[in-house]
């Protein structure tokens, strides 16, 4: 799925990354913890976040992960916008909470990270 | 490949540097032509001891030796140091306050995450004396 399919799924405005919209995505990840972020192969994600400080920016840098999308409608500041031109990393938001926007793109064939999944589920 | 051996800085507290150490790291290592996946657990260990000198540390210095077959990272500070380093190690267990986890930290992920991307971690502390740790990598198929 390209980030363009994504941003028109969550109905997410680009804030920064215009040029990057034909980037494919693969897998996405959707979390407030960073630890989080750096626990998993979370390498060439989509990340959807409530939270929207520097730490996010740095935290995705060093995580490998490829765009960021702000749920809630939440708006990076002039700062994080710098941080994340300075690594190419494209910053979306969406007016949609965390849960519908993992439900939209689920429901559209984006998957997850999990690396592995209980037989049950497989 | 030479050899090389950096020292970088960490500031106790400075939230508006935080992480850039090991951005740097990461970027240097990537120069040098490290494998993807081997900058990548280097990078994670590094921005997770980073933050812990940030966050809980005093002011702290990154030594970094890198050769051809090894990645060595060496973080020491003059914090107030580790009362039980086998509680630290633990997953869950955090001393973060109510400031670091609304920015996202304090799930009591960072040593253990060292620790599985690591190949060799070792802590050395004493309560009031600060903390050194070594995180080593062994290099798969070098540079």
């Amino acid at each position: 799925m390209k980030l363009s399919a994504i941003k028109k799924i969550l109905l997410a405005e680009v804030i920064t990354g215009h040029d990057k919209l034909e980037m494919p995505i693969e897998r996405c990840t959707a979390c407030d913890l960073m630890s989080d972020l750096l626990t998993g192969p979370n390498t060439g994600s989509l990340l959807l976040t409530g939270l929207c400080n520097i730490q996010v920016i740095r935290t995705s840098v060093i995580a490998g992960l490829t765009a960021i999308v702000f749920v809630r409608g939440k708006r990076p500041t002039e700062e994080l916008i710098a941080h994340a031109k300075k690594h190419d990393l494209p910053l979306l938001t969406t007016p949609f909470t965390m849960f519908s926007s993992s439900g939209r793109l689920f429901s559209k064939g984006l998957r997850g990270v999990e690396k592995t999944l209980p037989k049950s589920d497989s | 490949m030479a050899n090389l051996k950096k020292r970088f800085e960490i500031k106790a507290r400075d939230f508006v540097r935080a992480g850039e150490v090991s951005i740097e790291v990461q970027s240097l290592l990537k120069t040098i032509g490290f494998r993807a996946n081997d900058v990548r657990r280097a990078a994670v260990c590094a921005y997770e001891a980073e933050m812990n000198v940030v966050m809980h540390g005093g002011d702290g210095v990154l030594e970094l030796t890198v050769d051809p077959k090894n990645i060595v990272m060496d973080f020491t500070d003059d914090g107030p140091g580790i009362d039980n380093i086998d509680l630290a190690l633990q997953e869950g267990f955090s001393t973060a306050t109510p400031e670091y986890r609304e920015m996202g930290f304090g799930a009591g992920m960072g040593l253990p995450n060292i620790k599985n991307h690591a190949d060799s971690l070792e802590i050395h502390s004493k309560k009031g004396e600060g903390i050194h740790l070594r995180i080593s990598f062994i290099v798969s198929d070098g540079p």
